[in-house]
């Protein structure tokens, strides 16, 4: 996204279904119900939605078969698959098309059913044919090997790993919407099972069932709606590889690229983000995140999260209701960044309600560190 | 085979014969991997094939934790070649958790489920 789309869609409403167990529901299900969650929130229904933005786990042509099963005949869809972060993507595209008059209500969802289903990660996804002989564990192994460089480069410590996973929880226990909830120290992080060195089973993200969805209008109605508006001052992506072992530099990601962009578009800068959202899928990914969207020096990762900074009372809110680690991880969290960035600047926010939010940020990883797309949103006040 | 013309299939050809072979860019000289029809450096389409060193490094490794009962844990990592390109792979005969960062290793071409492979073991010194 260029500046010239700065702030020309908003939020108008957000929902989400399923969160934990979903029992007895498919995912299709639970996309629907977070679909219907986010259109009431709007005061739209789903006769009113014309732009479908979407991808699941499941079926080859998810968003036709999500079109179908809510019975809306969308004029544009898009439906591209980059992993989890294709859904902070989608506010790009969204507001493209609705700035281009492609449709006038878009409607971004998701959902799965993958901890009832089978408490797996499902994946329609094929094992890469130079990787798959050697049986790396999906995705695991890719994060431990980017946790491993990052280790011996830069002296990142286990339990610089592990304070990102006792933040997150922090956060967590004040979030009612939040999985897990109970306390977790760093000594319990680390005395965890090993699932794949140097990562625990705690420093992996929930497996959860859970759907979410955002509704988005052109910023010239965006004030004709129940809620506050939320606007999107600048998204921008960046692709990487697809397979880890294409990866160039284990410890940088291409939310470099993304975040200079998207903070371009907006103009901000890392110092006027008030709320920082991150795809923590591994501990290891808030780390790099920070550092490559410039909220520290590259390296500086370990030290930045250390002993609480990013917990409540901190000295940067990150992942503020819980994150994939302790709140929410159905297969592909990107949405889930972008509800409670909107959130926080609304006001209402299931957890930890911070004060007066005006801009947040929004990050989406796909895929193995593949795909990177980083938002960011303003309240009113910041057009 | 009918048609072993592919990159893939020049590969996998070598590889039976215990030969590994390195796709390589006759317009800039550098090396790639996986194998595939153009350049992924320069994008030209111009690729000869070389004997690889066997001579690498390891770049990052992780162990995964798996049940004794299932086999037990076993190493996977990146390995550096010489060349400059990077093979996942595991290294052989150390334990999964001695695989270092770093450490010298050489290739050799080992065997899953009767398909050959390309392993590693750590260098002689
Ligand atoms: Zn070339």
């Amino acid at each position: 996204m260029t500046d010239q789309l700065r702030g020309k869609s908003a939020i108008v409403g957000t929902g989400h279904a399923g969160f934990g167990e979903a029992h007895g529901l498919t995912s299709f299900d639970v996309m629907a119900q977070s679909a219907l969650a986010a259109l009431g929130d709007a005061g739209l229904k789903l006769s009113d939605v014309d732009g479908l933005f979407c991808t699941m786990m499941e079926d080859s042509m998810p968003a036709l078969m999500a079109a179908e099963y809510l019975g809306i005949q969308p004029r544009f869809i898009d439906g591209t698959m980059l992993g989890g972060s294709s859904f902070v993507n989608y506010l790009t595209s969204a507001t493209m098309t609705l700035d281009a008059g492609l449709c006038d209500v878009a409607l971004i969802v998701y959902g799965s059913t993958q901890r009832t289903a089978s408490g797996k990660l499902v994946t329609a996804s094929r094992p890469p044919a130079y990787e798959a002989p050697y049986n790396p564990r999906y995705p695991i192994s890719a994060y431990a090997m980017a946790a491993a460089r990052h280790m011996h480069e830069y002296g990142t410590t286990r339990e610089q790993l592990a304070d990102v996973a006792v933040a997150a929880r922090a956060w967590a226990q004040h979030n009612p919407e939040a999985f897990e909830r109970g306390p977790l120290t760093r000594e319990d992080v680390l005395g965890a099972r090993m699932v794949g060195d140097p990562l625990t089973v705690r420093d992996c993200c929930l497996v959860t069932d859970g759907g979410g969805a955002i509704v988005l209008v052109r910023a010239d109605r965006a004030r004709d709606f129940p809620k506050p508006p939320v606007y999107v001052l600048g998204s921008a992506a960046q692709s990487a590889h697809r397979q880890i072992s294409q990866m160039k530099d284990f410890t940088v990601t291409a939310a470099r690229e993304s975040g200079k962009r998207a903070f371009a578009a907006a103009g901000v800068s890392p110092g006027d983000i008030q709320a920082v959202e991150l795809y923590d899928a591994f501990t290891i990914n808030t780390i790099l995140f920070l550092e490559d969207l410039g909220f520290c020096a590259k390296g500086e990762g370990g030290a930045f999260v250390e002993g609480g900074r990013i917990a409540p009372n901190g000295v940067l809110p990150v992942n503020t209701n819980g994150g994939g680690l302790s709140c929410v991880h159905p297969g592909m969290y990107g949405i889930f960044t972008v509800i409670e960035a909107a959130r926080q600047i609304r006001g209402d926010a299931p957890g930890i309600q911070l004060n007066d939010i005006d801009v947040a940020l929004a990050h989406g990883n796909g895929g193995v560190l593949s795909s990177q797309v980083t938002a960011i949103l303003g309240s009113q006040a910041t057009l | 085979m009918p048609n072993t013309t592919g990159p893939d299939q020049i590969f996998q050809r070598a590889l039976a014969e215990q030969e590994v072979l390195l796709p390589k860019c006759d317009d800039c000289g550098a090396f790639h991997f996986f194998p595939r029809v153009l350049c992924p450096h320069c994008h030209g389409t111009a690729i000869s094939w070389q004997r690889a060193s066997g001579k690498g490094r390891v770049h990052t490794t992780t162990v995964v934790r798996r049940k004794p009962e299932r086999g037990g844990d076993y190493n996977v990592c990146m390995v550096e070649l010489e060349e400059g390109v990077r093979f996942m792979s595991r290294v052989e005969g150390i334990a999964p958790g001695d695989v270092v960062i770093d450490m010298a290793v050489t290739a050799f071409v080992g065997e899953t489920e009767d398909t050959p492979i390309v392993l590693f073991r750590p260098a002689e010194v």
